[in-house]
């Protein structure tokens, strides 16, 4: 490219959606970092001002929070998970050749598309322990002998969640892990067929290697979002019973309905630093092929 | 019996476990489907039927005459509507940018752009919530539109810029040689190759902001609350109405699905460009 004076179409072009964004997402992100400096309770206005660390002191010395930054790993770690595996299973059965893949393909996706709240209230319903349908299957296979009120018992509230959250999360997997396979040269396959390598070694020794990259920038992504997610637990179970169920995002969210504003910013600014370190390989491997 | 080894072997390998997977992201679905269309005395019956034996419609009804459900779905609409165009028109120019120039900052640009997608919506939401009522649009679908860009916008910048890196430079400089400048390059011969791209990437958009809740139940009131708000609300004092909750469900996701069937190739292809590439 023939290198000319410093052009301005560049910045007029990319002014309009910083604009919007410095206004919508930097400043907002600077105010919680001020706001989580400050006794700000909206139950209690009398009491606003500084208040240095206090709500950081608070937080450490909080046992909600401690349990809810537990609950939020244990969610991330079984919940993207067993999103993977399961997404890794069905990209591999899509990318062998039947009738109607094409069909089956589209179908499998649209718990990607669902809104959250509406998978919540699905599967709420389907956990009822009343009327649910899980229940009577279950009964009906002679699995349980008794009815099991999912979501009402600490015990089982939070694997029920954490099964939907794996539902919800295959099909991105899939879909982004089947785009990996497809991707794959075949004469790999051919050369391990011809070393006499089996299902397994293939699947370890050229799959997996093949699509190394897209697992990677996959699960990143598929972390940000999980830990992210609000609507799935809150109209499942508000992050009950017994706060069983409430992860940080939850906590925060519950927190600032509650008016608490001070201390449900220092929390979101802890999981918004947690989250950056799992982001900042995420950006490193997007910047790797970027030239300035 | 070669023949016959050889079926069953694709049977357990592929059909059964692709039957199995297939069940379970479905069944929801169906079971859902199956709830709107049971008269309340078999939906709160003792006995758990697979298919409604008395197949009514009335849970639709009642969403549509007593719950007056139209109202929030023209306001989910309007919502999505005005936060596809917005987004589109300022991420498609900033996209241009990032792909066809090299300036200085670009690289900082980008990052301000990714990093984006890496705030928690409980962060951003608290002091939205003080900006908006400050701009006085708080309870007004121009601050959900507003809220929505932090998430679209730099997935749309994102997606959009690597479509863009897909066309040929030499396209548009075939047309510079002929005499045009940049703009008529752009208008005449990118973004009539560019619009299926564009379509898909506003149909993301679309989705998004259809399904959004968080924000939702924060900066609506009753008169614009959109469709996620309006079905948890129907959770009223008396417990959950499950009849009425189900058939909204069945209402909300059809025509995401409908938009996501047509432009899902195009959008499968742009969310995996980046992740196979890189």
């Amino acid at each position: 490219m023939v290198r000319r004076k410093t052009n301005i179409w560049p910045y007029l072009l990319i002014a309009p959606a910083l604009l919007v964004i410095l206004s919508v997402v930097f400043v907002p992100a600077v105010n919680a970092i001020l706001m989580s400096f400050q006794n700000y309770d909206l139950r209690r206005p009398s009491q606003t001002g500084f208040a240095g660390l206090a709500n950081y002191i608070e937080i450490i010395k909080d046992p909600l929070f401690g349990e809810a930054l537990v609950k939020t790993i244990l969610w991330v770690v079984f919940g993207v998970g067993f999103q993977f595996v399961f997404g890794f299973i069905l990209a591999l059965l899509l990318n062998k050749k039947f009738k109607g893949r094409g069909f089956v393909r589209s179908v499998s996706l649209i718990p990607w598309v669902t809104p959250g709240v509406l998978i919540g209230l699905m599967w709420r319903w389907i956990y009822d322990g009343s009327y649910g349908v899980l229940d009577d299957i279950l009964l009906k296979l002679g699995l349980i002998g008794d009815k099991i009120p999912f979501l009402a018992q600490e015990s089982t509230a939070f694997p029920s969640v954490v099964v939907t959250i794996i539902w919800q999360g295959i099909p991105f997997f899939a879909l982004m892990l089947l785009a990996g396979l497809q991707g794959v040269p075949r004469e790999l396959y051919e050369a391990a067929d011809i070393d006499g390598a089996n299902a397994f070694q293939k699947l370890f020794n050229v799959t997996i290697p093949s699509i190394k990259n897209t697992i990677f920038v996959t699960t990143l992504l598929r972390i940000i979002w999980v830990a992210n997610s609000v609507d799935v637990i809150f109209n499942m179970t508000g992050g009950g019973p017994a706060y069983s169920t409430q992860t940080l995002s939850v906590y925060i969210f519950n927190t600032a309905t509650s008016l608490n504003l001070g201390y449900s910013s220092a929390m979101s600014i802890i999981l918004t630093l947690l989250l950056l370190l799992v982001a900042v390989p995420y950006l490193r491997s997007m910047f790797r092929n970027q030239e300035a | 019996m070669r023949e016959n080894k050889r079926g069953s072997a694709r049977f357990f390998s592929l059909y059964l476990p692709l039957a199995v997977l297939l069940v379970f992201l479905i069944f929801p679905f169906y079971w859902t489907l199956v709830t709107s269309l049971k008269p309340d005395r078999e939906l709160y019956g003792s006995i758990v039927t697979y298919w409604p034996r008395n197949v009514t419609f009335l849970s639709y009804e009642n969403l549509f005459t007593q719950f007056q459900f139209l109202k929030p779905m023209s306001n989910s609409f309007l919502v999505a509507i005005i936060t596809t165009l917005l987004s589109l028109t300022v991420s498609v120019l900033a996209a241009y940018a990032f792909s066809r120039y090299r300036f200085k900052g670009r690289k900082v640009f980008m990052m301000l752009f990714l990093t984006n997608n890496m705030f928690p919506t409980v962060l951003l939401l608290i002091p939205l919530y003080s900006i908006m009522r400050n701009l006085g649009v708080l309870y007004t679908p121009m601050s959900l539109v507003l809220s929505y860009t932090t998430f679209t916008i730099p997935f749309s910048v994102w997606l959009l810029n690597g479509y863009l890196d897909d066309i040929p430079r030499s396209l548009e400089e075939a047309a510079e040689v002929d005499g045009a400048n940049k703009a008529q390059a752009f208008l005449r011969i990118i973004l009539p190759v560019l619009v299926p791209c564009i379509v898909a990437t506003g149909v993301y958009i679309f989705m998004t902001s259809w399904n959004e809740y968080t924000f939702a139940v924060m900066f609506t009131n009753e008169a614009n609350r959109t469709i996620p708000v309006a079905l948890k609300n129907l959770i009223g004092e008396l417990g959950v109405q499950w009849g009425l909750l189900t058939a909204g469900g069945v209402i909300t996701i059809i025509p995401v699905c409908i938009m996501f069937f047509f432009a899902q190739k195009r959008l499968v292809e742009g969310l995996t460009a980046g992740a196979v590439k890189g």
